[in-house]
């Protein structure tokens, strides 16, 4: 079936489609057979510790770096055979926002917007609306080595929106930055949703959870999980905590709680003060066994001084996923 | 074909304006205008009283006087602005690629909509033109020769002068860019340019004797030999292909520099 491009572009969905990606550099792997979907208007986070392949994946994604195997295509066009069409569809912020300091801020994006390859007539409307998405009206006129390190990476994102592209990669772009300023980039990325469509990687976990609408765990080169913000949290760990503090005979305390059905780990931790113990109590998803562990402790004569629940955060579901030293439970979230 | 060129200008007037607000363009423009200036002031003044002393001695002695000032001016002051570029213009093209790759810019440019090939024409032909700016107020030393002096410059000697030192400027330019390439350090860059353009520069004399192979290869790599050529008003087939074929090889080496940065980095 023939269809006219601009018809062809709009029934498409997945706008990326990254399929067994695999990048060495010589002997070391940075990315291994790598495989993920993003769909139009989407905003996908990627989460993982330094190292573990996020910048590499953007990079290959922005046709920075070639692929060692493995396709990319970006708006249907793939990275590696027609990179010309794909970056022109691509704006891409590295972690190091790419800043010309003796440029002032609309010379520099009129010459984004020229290399991009925006056309004349629109390049002044092009410049001026980026100016305003990232709220640099009042510097448009400075030069970019007088501005502040917030307003350098607003001026990064201007340069990757200049060109109305239907791919934004952005690789951390907020760190660095002050608590205002956070905000103020998280709020603007929110922005792009749905009319562009948005990569962004992160080490900082509660921006995970405030932007994207999906996340990738990335970890020494592989993808780790893919879900949503709130299902990683919620169903993939899924389990709550109950933290305890009481007195009471070490040994038969973890065998008290164990007999308790939904219970799935218990770690104990003596107090200094004379046979007190901090307790964490792992339970399976979706059952609240608050009431059953107070009853098994009380009903064996000790003493409860606290209990309370406690939701997994991203944060610790991240290091579960990403810690070497707890190869167990992790193979025990993906069952 | 108008798509490539609008990546080139675009590369290009982002060059130039940043050559614009550059300390290092300027400070390049001024010293080789002093420099310059210098040495015609004491070229001139060397040949006039030559002169003077030759056609005191003509009118003692009856012999004709020798001494074409103008001539002989000209092709001193060729030989010096040829040896003045060989120090001024690594410290014009240091900064071309370096700059880019310490400040991380080059990541922009390389995920741009712009082929490689559009990157390094734009670099060189921005570079080029500063040269060409360098060279406009040399002009006016001519044009003192043309108001005064008594023969006439030869005209001839005078472009087939500065078409060489085109070539050796964009030679030397096209060296510079690429040497620029290879490290994130302006320092290096501008070191290793040097060093390599003042091999060429005295090759012959540090090679092996004339007669033998190698000493004929190294005759021909000498710049100087070829450059002096067109100072003394000889336009060489042989040196127009041996300046076009470094510019040529320079810019190559350039793009496959630039490349080969894509599959380095980790």
């Amino acid at each position: 079936m023939h269809l006219p491009g601009s018809l062809r572009l709009r029934l498409r969905r997945n706008v990326i489609e990254v399929e067994h990606l695999t990048k060495r550099y010589g002997d070391t792997v940075a990315v291994e057979d790598i495989s993920f979907r993003v769909e139009r208007g989407e905003i996908l986070g990627f989460l993982g510790p330094n190292g573990a392949g996020k910048t590499t994946t953007m990079r290959i994604l922005t046709g920075y770096l070639p692929a060692t195997a493995g396709t990319v295509r970006v708006a249907g066009f793939d990275v590696a055979e027609q990179s010309l069409e794909a970056r022109r569809r691509i704006g891409y912020l590295p972690e190091q926002p790419p800043l010309y300091p003796d440029m002032t801020v609309t010379g520099y994006l009129d010459f984004v917007a020229r290399i991009k390859g925006v056309p004349a007539a629109e390049r002044r409307s092009r410049v001026d609306a980026a100016i305003a998405m990232t709220h640099l009206g009042e510097y448009r006129h400075e030069l970019i080595k007088r501005l502040s390190r917030g307003y350098r990476q607003r001026v990064g994102l201007a340069q990757a929106l200049v060109h109305d592209p239907e791919v934004v990669i952005l690789d951390e772009p907020t760190v660095g930055l002050d608590p205002k300023q956070i905000i103020e980039v998280r709020h603007l990325i929110k922005k792009l949703r749905g009319n562009h469509t948005v990569i962004l990687s992160t080490h900082i976990l509660p921006e995970v959870s405030m932007t994207c609408d999906r996340v990738i765990i990335i970890n020494k080169g592989r993808i780790a999980a893919v879900d949503t913000p709130a299902n990683l949290t919620a169903q993939l760990r899924g389990g709550h905590l109950v933290r305890l503090e009481l007195r009471g005979d070490r040994n038969g305390l973890e065998q008290t709680l164990r007999q308790i059905p939904g219970v799935r780990q218990v770690s104990i931790e003596a107090l200094p003060d004379g046979g007190r113990m901090r307790v964490a109590v792992e339970t399976e998803p979706g059952s609240d066994l608050r009431s059953r562990i107070a009853a098994a402790v009380v009903g064996r004569g000790w003493e409860l001084y606290e209990l309370r629940a406690v939701s997994l955060t991203l944060e610790e579901i991240f290091l579960r996923l990403t810690t070497e030293e707890s190869e167990g439970t992790t193979q025990e979230a993906q069952a | 074909m108008r798509g490539f060129l609008r990546g080139v200008v675009a590369i290009y007037r982002k060059e130039m304006g940043h050559y614009l607000v550059s300390p290092v363009a300027y400070v390049v423009l001024g010293m080789f205008l002093l420099i310059g200036g210098l040495f015609y002031y004491t070229i001139l003044t060397f040949y006039m009283e030559r002169s003077l002393a030759a056609s005191m001695q003509a009118m003692q002695f009856g012999a004709p006087p020798e001494v074409d000032v103008p001539s002989m001016t000209i092709n001193s002051l060729f030989g010096v602005l040829g040896q003045v570029a060989l120090f001024l213009l690594p410290m014009a093209t240091m900064g071309v690629y370096a700059e880019e790759r310490r400040r991380g810019t080059i990541e922009l440019l390389m995920t741009s909509p712009v082929t490689d090939w559009q990157i390094v024409l734009g670099k060189y032909l921005a570079s080029f033109s500063l040269f060409l700016i360098l060279l406009l107020p040399t002009l006016a030393y001519h044009g003192v020769l043309f108001w005064k002096s008594e023969p006439r410059p030869p005209l001839g000697i005078l472009l087939s002068g500065y078409l060489g030192l085109l070539l050796l400027g964009g030679a030397f330019l096209a060296l510079g860019n690429f040497i620029s390439s290879l490290t994130e350090s302006q320092l290096i860059a501008a070191v290793v340019t040097f060093c390599v353009a003042l091999v060429l520069w005295i090759i012959d004399i540090a090679g092996p004797g004339a007669g033998t192979t190698a000493g004929e290869l190294f005759q021909y790599l000498s710049v100087l030999r070829h450059y002096e050529d067109f100072a003394r008003g000889v336009v060489d087939t042989t040196s127009l292909v041996f300046f076009g074929s470094w510019i040529a090889l320079g810019l190559f080496l350039t793009l496959r520099s630039l490349d080969s940065m894509r599959w380095r980095r980790a």
